[in-house]
Protein backbone atom coordinates (compact mmCIF):
# COMPACT_ATOMS: atom_id res chain seq x y z
CA UNK A 1 0.00 0.00 0.00
CA UNK A 2 1.37 3.76 -0.96
CA UNK A 3 2.81 5.70 1.54
CA UNK A 4 0.33 7.83 3.68
CA UNK A 5 1.06 11.73 3.45
CA UNK A 6 -2.32 13.27 4.89
CA UNK A 7 -4.14 12.09 7.20
CA UNK A 8 -7.25 12.93 10.10
CA UNK A 9 -7.68 11.04 13.34
CA UNK A 10 -11.47 11.25 14.60
CA UNK A 11 -11.87 14.77 13.75
CA UNK A 12 -15.26 16.60 15.03
CA UNK A 13 -16.11 19.85 15.14
CA UNK A 14 -19.50 21.31 15.67
CA UNK A 15 -21.56 25.15 15.67
CA UNK A 16 -23.87 24.75 18.53
CA UNK A 17 -26.18 21.80 17.54
CA UNK A 18 -24.82 21.36 14.31
CA UNK A 19 -22.03 18.57 13.85
CA UNK A 20 -20.41 19.70 11.03
CA UNK A 21 -17.08 17.23 11.48
CA UNK A 22 -18.20 13.78 13.08
CA UNK A 23 -15.50 11.91 13.98
CA UNK A 24 -13.81 12.00 10.52
CA UNK A 25 -10.81 9.62 9.91
CA UNK A 26 -9.82 9.39 6.38
CA UNK A 27 -6.48 9.74 4.92
CA UNK A 28 -4.61 10.30 1.33
CA UNK A 29 -2.01 8.32 -0.04
CA UNK A 30 0.63 8.97 -2.29
CA UNK A 31 -0.05 9.13 -5.93
CA UNK A 32 -3.71 8.68 -5.43
CA UNK A 33 -6.57 11.03 -5.83
CA UNK A 34 -8.89 10.67 -3.53
CA UNK A 35 -12.55 12.42 -3.35
CA UNK A 36 -14.62 13.53 -1.23
CA UNK A 37 -18.95 13.52 -2.15
CA UNK A 38 -21.53 14.41 0.05
CA UNK A 39 -24.78 16.63 -0.15
CA UNK A 40 -24.22 20.29 0.57
CA UNK A 41 -24.16 21.43 3.91
CA UNK A 42 -22.46 18.23 4.68
CA UNK A 43 -19.35 19.37 5.98
CA UNK A 44 -16.72 18.93 3.17
CA UNK A 45 -15.76 22.48 3.05
CA UNK A 46 -15.37 22.36 7.09
CA UNK A 47 -13.01 19.29 6.89
CA UNK A 48 -10.83 20.43 4.40
CA UNK A 49 -10.69 24.38 6.46
CA UNK A 50 -9.42 22.03 9.66
CA UNK A 51 -7.15 19.62 7.47
CA UNK A 52 -5.29 23.72 5.85
CA UNK A 53 -5.20 25.52 9.67
CA UNK A 54 -7.92 27.73 9.12
CA UNK A 55 -10.10 26.30 11.90
CA UNK A 56 -9.15 24.27 15.00
CA UNK A 57 -11.08 20.97 15.45
CA UNK A 58 -12.72 20.19 19.00
CA UNK A 59 -11.47 16.50 18.83
CA UNK A 60 -9.13 15.07 16.91
CA UNK A 61 -5.65 15.18 15.17
CA UNK A 62 -4.59 16.13 11.63
CA UNK A 63 -0.98 14.23 10.53
CA UNK A 64 0.55 15.59 7.40
CA UNK A 65 3.90 13.68 6.51
CA UNK A 66 4.02 11.58 9.64
CA UNK A 67 4.05 14.95 11.37
CA UNK A 68 1.31 15.98 13.84
CA UNK A 69 0.35 19.46 12.66
CA UNK A 70 -2.58 20.04 14.81
CA UNK A 71 -1.85 22.91 16.77
CA UNK A 72 0.41 24.37 13.21
CA UNK A 73 -1.44 27.40 11.54
CA UNK A 74 -2.53 27.85 7.77
CA UNK A 75 0.83 29.89 7.18
CA UNK A 76 2.96 26.86 8.99
CA UNK A 77 1.14 24.25 6.98
CA UNK A 78 1.36 26.24 3.63
CA UNK A 79 5.63 26.06 3.92
CA UNK A 80 5.19 21.98 4.96
CA UNK A 81 3.45 21.80 1.59
CA UNK A 82 0.00 21.74 1.54
CA UNK A 83 -1.52 23.56 -1.41
CA UNK A 84 -4.67 24.60 -1.15
CA UNK A 85 -7.30 26.11 -3.30
CA UNK A 86 -10.68 27.91 -2.01
CA UNK A 87 -14.32 26.82 -2.76
CA UNK A 88 -15.05 30.72 -3.04
CA UNK A 89 -11.94 31.90 -4.69
CA UNK A 90 -9.18 33.89 -2.29
CA UNK A 91 -7.65 35.78 -4.90
CA UNK A 92 -5.76 39.04 -4.76
CA UNK A 93 -8.84 40.99 -7.21
CA UNK A 94 -6.63 43.52 -7.72
CA UNK A 95 -3.94 41.75 -9.00
CA UNK A 96 -3.04 40.96 -12.66
CA UNK A 97 -3.52 36.69 -12.88
CA UNK A 98 0.08 36.78 -13.21
CA UNK A 99 0.96 38.92 -10.08
CA UNK A 100 -1.30 36.24 -7.94
CA UNK A 101 0.48 33.34 -9.79
CA UNK A 102 3.80 35.30 -8.77
CA UNK A 103 2.73 36.07 -5.09
CA UNK A 104 2.27 32.02 -5.07
CA UNK A 105 5.77 31.73 -6.56
CA UNK A 106 6.96 34.53 -3.67
CA UNK A 107 5.67 32.31 -0.97
CA UNK A 108 7.31 29.42 -2.15
CA UNK A 109 11.00 30.63 -2.42
CA UNK A 110 10.80 33.44 0.43
CA UNK A 111 12.76 36.66 0.56
CA UNK A 112 9.36 38.63 1.08
CA UNK A 113 11.00 40.99 3.28
CA UNK A 114 12.62 42.65 -0.03
CA UNK A 115 12.03 46.36 -0.28
CA UNK A 116 14.32 47.61 -3.66
CA UNK A 117 13.76 44.61 -6.21
CA UNK A 118 10.72 45.18 -8.43
CA UNK A 119 9.15 41.63 -7.92
CA UNK A 120 7.41 41.70 -11.45
CA UNK A 121 10.82 41.67 -12.98
CA UNK A 122 12.19 38.44 -11.20
CA UNK A 123 12.92 36.05 -13.96
CA UNK A 124 12.82 33.24 -11.54
CA UNK A 125 9.14 33.69 -9.72
CA UNK A 126 7.70 34.96 -13.58
CA UNK A 127 8.88 31.73 -14.72
CA UNK A 128 7.30 29.84 -12.21
CA UNK A 129 4.57 31.60 -12.36
CA UNK A 130 4.08 31.83 -15.94
CA UNK A 131 5.06 27.99 -16.01
CA UNK A 132 1.74 27.17 -13.67
CA UNK A 133 -0.76 29.52 -15.63
CA UNK A 134 0.29 27.57 -18.50
CA UNK A 135 -0.49 24.35 -17.27
CA UNK A 136 -3.63 25.37 -16.29
CA UNK A 137 -4.35 27.01 -19.26
CA UNK A 138 -4.49 30.66 -18.43
CA UNK A 139 -0.79 31.29 -20.06
CA UNK A 140 -3.09 33.94 -22.10
CA UNK A 141 -4.89 35.91 -19.85
CA UNK A 142 -1.22 36.62 -17.25
CA UNK A 143 -2.20 40.31 -17.99
CA UNK A 144 -5.91 40.18 -17.12
CA UNK A 145 -6.86 42.04 -14.14
CA UNK A 146 -8.16 38.92 -11.87
CA UNK A 147 -11.58 40.78 -10.93
CA UNK A 148 -12.33 40.23 -14.61
CA UNK A 149 -11.79 36.72 -15.14
CA UNK A 150 -15.35 34.44 -15.23
CA UNK A 151 -15.96 32.26 -12.28
CA UNK A 152 -14.61 29.53 -13.60
CA UNK A 153 -11.55 31.19 -15.05
CA UNK A 154 -11.01 31.97 -11.08
CA UNK A 155 -10.86 28.44 -9.97
CA UNK A 156 -8.37 27.81 -12.70
CA UNK A 157 -5.94 30.82 -11.10
CA UNK A 158 -6.62 29.23 -7.98
CA UNK A 159 -5.02 25.89 -9.00
CA UNK A 160 -2.20 27.59 -10.98
CA UNK A 161 -1.56 29.48 -7.46
CA UNK A 162 -1.22 26.19 -5.54
CA UNK A 163 0.78 25.16 -8.34
CA UNK A 164 3.88 27.67 -7.71
CA UNK A 165 4.16 26.23 -4.02
CA UNK A 166 5.34 22.77 -5.79
CA UNK A 167 3.26 21.27 -2.48
CA UNK A 168 3.42 17.57 -1.18
CA UNK A 169 -0.17 17.39 -1.76
CA UNK A 170 -3.07 19.19 -3.00
CA UNK A 171 -6.47 19.81 -1.13
CA UNK A 172 -8.89 21.46 -3.94
CA UNK A 173 -12.68 22.36 -3.10
CA UNK A 174 -15.01 21.95 -6.06
CA UNK A 175 -12.13 23.22 -8.52
CA UNK A 176 -14.45 22.43 -11.36
CA UNK A 177 -17.45 24.55 -10.56
CA UNK A 178 -18.11 27.13 -12.92
CA UNK A 179 -15.80 25.61 -15.28
CA UNK A 180 -18.10 24.47 -17.86
CA UNK A 181 -17.98 21.56 -19.75
CA UNK A 182 -14.85 21.57 -21.36
CA UNK A 183 -12.68 23.54 -19.10
CA UNK A 184 -14.27 20.89 -16.75
CA UNK A 185 -12.86 18.10 -19.05
CA UNK A 186 -9.70 19.82 -19.94
CA UNK A 187 -9.25 20.38 -15.69
CA UNK A 188 -10.09 16.42 -15.34
CA UNK A 189 -7.20 15.30 -17.51
CA UNK A 190 -4.84 18.00 -16.03
CA UNK A 191 -5.28 16.62 -12.52
CA UNK A 192 -5.10 12.75 -13.80
CA UNK A 193 -1.72 13.91 -14.41
CA UNK A 194 -1.20 15.91 -11.60
CA UNK A 195 -1.41 13.27 -8.91
CA UNK A 196 2.13 11.72 -10.09
CA UNK A 197 3.66 14.73 -8.45
CA UNK A 198 1.34 15.45 -5.45
CA UNK A 199 -2.02 13.18 -4.30
CA UNK A 200 -5.01 15.07 -4.24
CA UNK A 201 -7.96 15.60 -1.84
CA UNK A 202 -10.95 16.46 -3.98
CA UNK A 203 -13.91 17.78 -3.08
CA UNK A 204 -15.78 18.03 -5.94
CA UNK A 205 -19.79 17.89 -6.76
CA UNK A 206 -19.05 17.04 -10.48
CA UNK A 207 -19.65 13.24 -10.87
CA UNK A 208 -18.30 12.45 -13.87
CA UNK A 209 -14.90 13.87 -12.70
CA UNK A 210 -15.22 12.48 -9.86
CA UNK A 211 -15.66 8.82 -11.24
CA UNK A 212 -13.38 9.66 -13.87
CA UNK A 213 -10.35 10.47 -11.64
CA UNK A 214 -10.81 8.89 -8.18
CA UNK A 215 -8.97 6.22 -6.86
CA UNK A 216 -11.10 6.30 -3.80
CA UNK A 217 -14.31 7.64 -3.00
CA UNK A 218 -15.65 9.21 0.48
CA UNK A 219 -18.85 10.20 1.44
CA UNK A 220 -19.77 12.52 3.49
CA UNK A 221 -23.21 12.99 5.35
CA UNK A 222 -24.31 14.95 7.83
CA UNK A 223 -20.79 15.14 9.19
CA UNK A 224 -20.04 11.32 8.82
CA UNK A 225 -18.06 9.69 6.49
CA UNK A 226 -20.82 7.13 5.48
CA UNK A 227 -18.46 5.19 3.08
CA UNK A 228 -15.23 5.41 1.88
CA UNK A 229 -14.12 2.92 -1.67
CA UNK A 230 -13.22 2.78 -5.12
CA UNK A 231 -15.89 4.78 -7.68
CA UNK A 232 -16.99 1.12 -7.99
CA UNK A 233 -17.54 0.15 -4.57
CA UNK A 234 -19.44 3.69 -3.88
CA UNK A 235 -21.67 3.26 -7.12
CA UNK A 236 -22.98 -0.16 -5.31
CA UNK A 237 -22.79 0.87 -1.91
CA UNK A 238 -26.63 0.82 -0.91
CA UNK A 239 -26.47 3.45 1.71
CA UNK A 240 -24.48 6.37 -0.54
CA UNK A 241 -27.39 5.33 -3.28
CA UNK A 242 -30.21 6.42 -0.44
CA UNK A 243 -28.39 8.94 1.01
CA UNK A 244 -26.94 10.75 -1.66
CA UNK A 245 -26.72 9.36 -5.11
CA UNK A 246 -30.25 8.39 -4.84
CA UNK A 247 -30.94 12.46 -4.44
CA UNK A 248 -29.28 13.03 -7.59
CA UNK A 249 -31.58 10.78 -9.77
CA UNK A 250 -34.44 11.65 -7.92
CA UNK A 251 -33.44 15.59 -9.15
CA UNK B 1 3.35 55.36 -20.50
CA UNK B 2 0.59 55.21 -17.55
CA UNK B 3 -1.84 58.51 -17.17
CA UNK B 4 -0.73 58.89 -13.75
CA UNK B 5 3.03 59.05 -14.38
CA UNK B 6 2.62 62.19 -16.35
CA UNK B 7 0.49 63.74 -13.41
CA UNK B 8 3.09 63.24 -10.95
CA UNK B 9 5.53 65.07 -13.67
CA UNK B 10 2.88 67.64 -13.81
CA UNK B 11 3.10 68.00 -9.87
CA UNK B 12 6.87 67.78 -9.15
CA UNK B 13 6.90 70.36 -11.60
CA UNK B 14 4.24 72.90 -10.55
CA UNK B 15 5.90 72.01 -6.74
CA UNK B 16 9.47 73.64 -7.95
CA UNK B 17 8.26 76.17 -10.54
CA UNK B 18 6.13 77.98 -7.98
CA UNK B 19 8.51 78.64 -5.44
CA UNK B 20 10.98 79.47 -8.45
CA UNK B 21 8.26 82.20 -9.03
CA UNK B 22 7.78 83.19 -5.05
CA UNK B 23 11.96 82.95 -5.13
CA UNK B 24 12.30 85.36 -7.92
CA UNK B 25 9.86 88.01 -6.77
CA UNK B 26 10.88 87.34 -3.30
CA UNK B 27 8.25 85.93 -1.49
CA UNK B 28 9.38 83.83 0.98
CA UNK B 29 6.48 83.54 2.74
CA UNK B 30 4.88 81.13 -0.18
CA UNK B 31 8.58 79.56 -0.17
CA UNK B 32 7.59 78.84 3.60
CA UNK B 33 4.06 77.45 2.46
CA UNK B 34 5.98 75.07 -0.04
CA UNK B 35 8.12 73.74 2.60
CA UNK B 36 5.19 73.18 4.75
CA UNK B 37 3.72 71.06 1.93
CA UNK B 38 6.70 69.02 1.51
CA UNK B 39 6.46 68.09 5.16
CA UNK B 40 3.03 67.24 5.59
CA UNK B 41 3.08 65.44 2.38
CA UNK B 42 6.07 63.14 4.02
CA UNK B 43 3.63 62.85 6.53
CA UNK B 44 1.07 61.56 4.33
CA UNK B 45 3.94 59.25 2.61
CA UNK B 46 4.30 57.73 5.61
CA UNK B 47 0.49 56.86 6.97
CA UNK B 48 0.12 56.04 2.68
CA UNK B 49 2.53 53.13 2.85
CA UNK B 50 0.75 52.08 6.12
CA UNK B 51 -3.19 52.77 4.61
CA UNK B 52 -2.97 52.77 0.90
CA UNK B 53 -0.69 49.63 0.89
CA UNK B 54 -1.67 47.77 3.99
CA UNK B 55 -5.05 48.61 3.98
CA UNK B 56 -4.73 50.02 7.41
CA UNK B 57 -6.77 52.90 9.07
CA UNK B 58 -4.82 54.17 11.50
CA UNK B 59 -6.12 56.99 13.25
CA UNK B 60 -2.99 57.41 15.55
CA UNK B 61 -0.18 58.29 13.42
CA UNK B 62 -0.25 61.91 15.49
CA UNK B 63 1.79 59.69 17.87
CA UNK B 64 4.48 59.06 15.39
CA UNK B 65 4.60 62.98 13.90
CA UNK B 66 4.68 63.99 17.48
CA UNK B 67 7.48 61.99 18.84
CA UNK B 68 9.18 63.11 15.74
CA UNK B 69 8.57 66.82 16.88
CA UNK B 70 9.59 65.76 20.20
CA UNK B 71 12.70 64.16 19.81
CA UNK B 72 13.17 67.13 18.01
CA UNK B 73 12.23 69.39 20.39
CA UNK B 74 13.99 67.15 23.82
CA UNK B 75 17.08 67.66 21.47
CA UNK B 76 17.15 70.78 20.43
CA UNK B 77 16.08 72.73 23.71
CA UNK B 78 18.76 70.56 25.83
CA UNK B 79 21.66 71.79 22.96
CA UNK B 80 20.19 75.14 23.56
CA UNK B 81 20.70 75.71 27.12
CA UNK B 82 23.77 73.30 26.71
CA UNK B 83 22.46 70.90 29.44
CA UNK B 84 22.83 67.30 28.91
CA UNK B 85 19.94 65.01 28.68
CA UNK B 86 21.06 62.26 30.78
CA UNK B 87 24.59 61.84 32.55
CA UNK B 88 23.94 58.52 33.75
CA UNK B 89 24.60 55.79 32.83
CA UNK B 90 26.67 57.46 29.88
CA UNK B 91 26.14 61.05 29.04
CA UNK B 92 23.35 61.94 26.62
CA UNK B 93 23.49 65.53 24.89
CA UNK B 94 21.15 67.30 22.93
CA UNK B 95 22.02 68.11 19.39
CA UNK B 96 21.16 71.29 16.76
CA UNK B 97 22.31 68.49 13.99
CA UNK B 98 19.13 68.30 11.43
CA UNK B 99 20.97 64.03 10.28
CA UNK B 100 21.40 63.28 13.84
CA UNK B 101 17.80 64.60 15.15
CA UNK B 102 16.07 63.26 11.96
CA UNK B 103 17.93 59.56 12.67
CA UNK B 104 16.68 59.72 16.38
CA UNK B 105 13.29 61.00 15.65
CA UNK B 106 12.49 58.11 13.45
CA UNK B 107 14.38 55.32 15.51
CA UNK B 108 12.34 56.57 17.93
CA UNK B 109 8.84 56.58 16.07
CA UNK B 110 10.06 52.70 14.33
CA UNK B 111 10.26 51.73 18.33
CA UNK B 112 6.89 53.43 19.22
CA UNK B 113 5.20 52.27 15.76
CA UNK B 114 6.71 48.79 16.86
CA UNK B 115 5.04 48.71 19.98
CA UNK B 116 1.90 50.28 19.19
CA UNK B 117 1.69 48.07 15.86
CA UNK B 118 2.39 44.89 18.15
CA UNK B 119 -0.67 45.32 20.15
CA UNK B 120 -3.12 47.05 17.30
CA UNK B 121 -2.72 45.10 14.77
CA UNK B 122 -3.92 42.32 16.36
CA UNK B 123 -7.17 43.54 15.58
CA UNK B 124 -8.56 44.79 12.65
CA UNK B 125 -11.56 47.85 11.30
CA UNK B 126 -13.36 50.00 13.72
CA UNK B 127 -11.06 48.39 17.18
CA UNK B 128 -8.02 48.55 15.23
CA UNK B 129 -9.20 52.46 14.32
CA UNK B 130 -9.84 52.96 17.71
CA UNK B 131 -6.84 52.08 19.25
CA UNK B 132 -4.72 53.68 17.10
CA UNK B 133 -6.98 56.88 17.82
CA UNK B 134 -6.14 55.72 21.96
CA UNK B 135 -2.59 55.43 21.66
CA UNK B 136 -2.17 59.21 20.04
CA UNK B 137 -4.77 60.33 22.95
CA UNK B 138 -2.75 58.30 25.30
CA UNK B 139 0.58 60.75 24.35
CA UNK B 140 -1.15 63.52 23.68
CA UNK B 141 -2.24 63.90 27.31
CA UNK B 142 0.77 62.58 28.31
CA UNK B 143 2.83 65.55 26.69
CA UNK B 144 0.38 67.99 28.37
CA UNK B 145 1.45 67.22 31.74
CA UNK B 146 5.00 66.67 31.22
CA UNK B 147 5.92 70.22 32.20
CA UNK B 148 10.16 69.63 31.39
CA UNK B 149 8.96 70.42 27.90
CA UNK B 150 6.44 73.17 27.92
CA UNK B 151 3.47 71.04 29.24
CA UNK B 152 0.50 72.15 27.01
CA UNK B 153 1.90 75.45 26.16
CA UNK B 154 4.72 73.56 24.14
CA UNK B 155 8.28 74.89 23.88
CA UNK B 156 9.72 77.12 21.48
CA UNK B 157 13.59 76.13 19.68
CA UNK B 158 15.05 79.58 19.24
CA UNK B 159 17.34 78.92 16.04
CA UNK B 160 16.48 76.27 13.81
CA UNK B 161 18.77 73.26 13.64
CA UNK B 162 21.62 72.85 11.23
CA UNK B 163 22.63 70.93 8.17
CA UNK B 164 25.80 70.32 7.06
CA UNK B 165 27.23 72.77 4.07
CA UNK B 166 23.91 75.11 4.47
CA UNK B 167 22.39 77.85 6.54
CA UNK B 168 19.00 76.38 7.18
CA UNK B 169 17.71 79.40 7.85
CA UNK B 170 16.97 80.74 4.48
CA UNK B 171 13.38 79.69 3.23
CA UNK B 172 15.03 78.40 0.08
CA UNK B 173 17.73 76.42 1.50
CA UNK B 174 15.38 74.73 3.92
CA UNK B 175 12.68 74.15 1.17
CA UNK B 176 15.17 72.25 -0.55
CA UNK B 177 16.25 69.95 2.61
CA UNK B 178 12.79 69.41 2.73
CA UNK B 179 12.06 68.74 -1.38
CA UNK B 180 14.90 66.62 -1.05
CA UNK B 181 13.55 64.48 1.59
CA UNK B 182 10.35 64.12 0.20
CA UNK B 183 11.51 62.77 -3.32
CA UNK B 184 13.76 60.25 -1.29
CA UNK B 185 10.74 59.20 0.73
CA UNK B 186 8.52 59.14 -3.01
CA UNK B 187 11.16 57.06 -4.34
CA UNK B 188 11.31 55.16 -1.70
CA UNK B 189 7.63 54.21 -1.30
CA UNK B 190 7.81 53.93 -5.11
CA UNK B 191 10.39 50.76 -4.82
CA UNK B 192 8.40 49.12 -2.18
CA UNK B 193 5.60 49.09 -3.88
CA UNK B 194 6.77 47.26 -6.55
CA UNK B 195 9.08 45.22 -4.54
CA UNK B 196 8.34 41.58 -2.90
CA UNK B 197 7.17 43.30 0.25
CA UNK B 198 4.99 45.55 -1.57
CA UNK B 199 3.51 42.92 -3.76
CA UNK B 200 2.71 40.49 -0.10
CA UNK B 201 1.43 43.59 1.43
CA UNK B 202 -1.08 44.72 -1.06
CA UNK B 203 -2.29 40.78 -1.60
CA UNK B 204 -2.61 41.15 2.16
CA UNK B 205 -4.99 43.89 2.46
CA UNK B 206 -6.99 42.15 -0.67
CA UNK B 207 -6.67 38.75 0.47
CA UNK B 208 -5.33 37.73 3.70
CA UNK B 209 -6.27 34.07 3.15
CA UNK B 210 -4.59 34.35 0.07
CA UNK B 211 -1.15 35.24 1.68
CA UNK B 212 -1.82 32.82 4.38
CA UNK B 213 -2.10 29.83 2.09
CA UNK B 214 1.26 30.76 0.14
CA UNK B 215 2.95 30.39 3.14
CA UNK B 216 3.53 34.07 4.93
CA UNK B 217 2.15 35.49 7.84
CA UNK B 218 0.49 39.01 7.31
CA UNK B 219 0.41 40.35 10.40
CA UNK B 220 4.26 40.23 10.11
CA UNK B 221 3.88 42.05 7.05
CA UNK B 222 1.55 44.71 8.74
CA UNK B 223 3.67 45.17 11.56
CA UNK B 224 6.59 46.05 8.91
CA UNK B 225 4.62 48.00 7.07
CA UNK B 226 3.63 49.67 10.03
CA UNK B 227 6.74 50.52 11.41
CA UNK B 228 8.32 51.93 8.13
CA UNK B 229 5.03 54.13 7.88
CA UNK B 230 5.53 55.36 11.52
CA UNK B 231 9.31 55.96 10.93
CA UNK B 232 8.75 58.18 7.79
CA UNK B 233 5.65 60.01 9.79
CA UNK B 234 8.17 60.62 12.62
CA UNK B 235 10.67 62.29 9.97
CA UNK B 236 8.08 64.25 9.17
CA UNK B 237 6.95 65.65 12.81
CA UNK B 238 10.80 66.21 13.41
CA UNK B 239 10.95 68.46 9.98
CA UNK B 240 7.49 70.38 11.48
CA UNK B 241 8.84 71.18 14.61
CA UNK B 242 12.23 72.62 12.48
CA UNK B 243 9.71 74.90 10.15
CA UNK B 244 7.98 75.81 13.07
CA UNK B 245 10.84 75.96 15.84
CA UNK B 246 8.09 74.73 18.11
CA UNK B 247 6.87 72.04 19.26
CA UNK B 248 3.33 71.36 21.61
CA UNK B 249 1.32 68.38 22.15
CA UNK B 250 -1.43 69.61 19.56
CA UNK B 251 1.43 67.57 17.48
CA UNK B 252 -0.37 64.60 19.38
CA UNK B 253 -3.87 64.92 19.05
CA UNK B 254 -6.46 63.22 16.67
CA UNK B 255 -6.97 66.46 14.72
CA UNK B 256 -3.54 65.82 13.56
CA UNK B 257 -4.23 61.92 12.37
CA UNK B 258 -7.17 63.10 10.72
CA UNK B 259 -4.94 65.69 9.01
CA UNK B 260 -2.76 63.69 7.91
CA UNK B 261 -5.39 61.04 6.78
CA UNK B 262 -7.54 63.68 5.03
CA UNK B 263 -3.92 64.87 2.71
CA UNK B 264 -3.48 60.80 1.87
CA UNK B 265 -7.42 60.67 1.15
CA UNK B 266 -7.72 63.81 -1.10
CA UNK B 267 -4.98 63.04 -2.76
CA UNK B 268 -5.69 59.29 -3.22
CA UNK B 269 -5.39 56.47 -1.21
CA UNK B 270 -2.67 53.88 -2.24
CA UNK B 271 -1.69 56.80 -5.09
CA UNK B 272 2.37 57.11 -4.93
CA UNK B 273 1.12 61.32 -5.60
CA UNK B 274 -1.75 60.78 -3.49
CA UNK B 275 0.05 62.48 0.15
CA UNK B 276 1.70 65.41 -2.18
CA UNK B 277 -1.46 66.24 -4.48
CA UNK B 278 -3.53 65.96 -0.90
CA UNK B 279 -1.39 68.45 1.29
CA UNK B 280 -0.66 70.78 -1.83
CA UNK B 281 -4.95 71.10 -1.70
CA UNK B 282 -5.46 71.45 1.22
CA UNK B 283 -2.34 74.09 2.19
CA UNK B 284 -4.12 76.00 -0.99
CA UNK B 285 -7.19 76.04 0.26
CA UNK B 286 -6.50 77.17 3.47
CA UNK B 287 -4.39 79.64 2.16
CA UNK B 288 -7.22 81.01 -0.12
CA UNK B 289 -10.31 80.27 1.97
CA UNK B 290 -8.69 80.87 5.78
CA UNK B 291 -8.38 84.43 4.57
CA UNK B 292 -11.89 84.78 3.58
CA UNK B 293 -13.30 82.86 6.26
CA UNK B 294 -12.55 81.19 9.66
CA UNK B 295 -14.62 78.10 9.09
CA UNK B 296 -12.74 77.28 5.86
CA UNK B 297 -12.47 73.48 6.94
CA UNK B 298 -16.12 73.30 6.01
CA UNK B 299 -15.16 73.63 2.80
CA UNK B 300 -12.72 70.81 2.81
CA UNK B 301 -15.19 68.91 4.70
CA UNK B 302 -17.41 68.93 1.67
CA UNK B 303 -14.61 68.54 -0.86
CA UNK B 304 -13.79 65.39 1.41
CA UNK B 305 -17.43 64.03 1.28
CA UNK B 306 -17.17 64.27 -2.34
CA UNK B 307 -14.04 62.79 -2.80
CA UNK B 308 -15.55 59.52 -0.65
CA UNK B 309 -18.57 59.57 -2.20
CA UNK B 310 -17.81 60.48 -6.10
CA UNK B 311 -14.17 60.51 -6.61
CA UNK B 312 -12.90 57.11 -4.33
CA UNK B 313 -9.20 57.60 -6.20
CA UNK B 314 -8.68 61.05 -4.88
CA UNK B 315 -7.67 63.56 -6.88
CA UNK B 316 -5.00 61.81 -8.17
CA UNK B 317 -7.36 58.48 -9.08
CA UNK B 318 -10.02 60.81 -11.08
CA UNK B 319 -7.82 62.57 -13.02
CA UNK B 320 -5.18 58.89 -13.79
CA UNK B 321 -8.09 56.68 -13.92
CA UNK B 322 -7.64 53.15 -12.23
CA UNK B 323 -4.22 52.49 -11.36
CA UNK B 324 -2.51 50.35 -13.73
CA UNK B 325 -1.23 47.20 -11.96
CA UNK B 326 2.93 47.66 -11.97
CA UNK B 327 4.64 45.27 -14.03
N1 LIG C 1 -18.33 29.09 10.72
C1 LIG C 1 -19.51 28.43 10.78
N2 LIG C 1 -20.38 28.69 11.76
C2 LIG C 1 -21.56 28.05 11.84
N3 LIG C 1 -21.95 27.10 10.98
C3 LIG C 1 -21.12 26.79 9.97
C4 LIG C 1 -19.86 27.45 9.82
N4 LIG C 1 -19.24 26.93 8.73
C5 LIG C 1 -20.08 26.01 8.23
N5 LIG C 1 -21.20 25.91 8.96
C6 LIG C 1 -22.31 24.98 8.73
O1 LIG C 1 -21.74 23.68 8.73
C7 LIG C 1 -22.35 22.87 7.74
C8 LIG C 1 -21.29 22.34 6.80
O2 LIG C 1 -20.84 23.40 5.98
P1 LIG C 1 -19.75 23.19 4.85
O3 LIG C 1 -19.48 24.48 4.24
O4 LIG C 1 -18.61 22.44 5.39
O5 LIG C 1 -20.54 22.27 3.82
P2 LIG C 1 -20.08 21.72 2.40
O6 LIG C 1 -20.17 20.24 2.48
O7 LIG C 1 -18.79 22.29 2.01
O8 LIG C 1 -21.26 22.25 1.48
P3 LIG C 1 -21.21 22.76 -0.05
O9 LIG C 1 -21.28 21.56 -0.91
O10 LIG C 1 -22.44 23.59 -0.18
O11 LIG C 1 -19.97 23.54 -0.24
C9 LIG C 1 -23.39 23.74 7.06
O12 LIG C 1 -24.64 23.46 7.64
C10 LIG C 1 -22.96 25.14 7.37
O13 LIG C 1 -24.07 26.00 7.44
MG1 LIG D 1 -18.15 23.53 0.57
Amino acid sequence: MAEIVLQTNGISKSFGALKASDNISLDLRAGEIHALIGPNGAGKSTLIKQIAGNMQPDNGTVQFLGRDVTALDTVARARLGLGRTFQISALAMEFTVLQNAVLGALGERGGVFRFFRPVMKDRALLERAREALKRVGLQDHAATRTAELSHGQRRQLEVAVALTLKPKAFLMDEPMAGLGAGGSKRLTGFLDGLRAEAPILLVEHDMDAVFALADRISVLVYGQVIATGTAAEIRSNAEVRRAYLGEEDAA
Amino acid sequence: MARETYINAALTLALVLVPLWAWSTGQAYILTLCTKVAILALAGVGLNIALGLGGLVSFGHAAFFGIGGYAMGILASHAQIMDPIAEWPFLIEGTKSMPVIWLVAMLASAFAALLIGALSLRTSGVYFIMITLAFGQMLYYFTIGWPAYGGEDGLSIYVRNSFPGLNTLVPAQFLILAYVILGLALLFSARLARAPFGLALTAARQNADRVETVGITPFKLRLVAFVISGAITGLAGALFADLNRFISPTMFSWHTSGEIMIFVILGGVGRLYGPVAGAALFILLEHLLGGISDYWLIYVGALLLGVVLFARGGLIGTLAGREVAHG
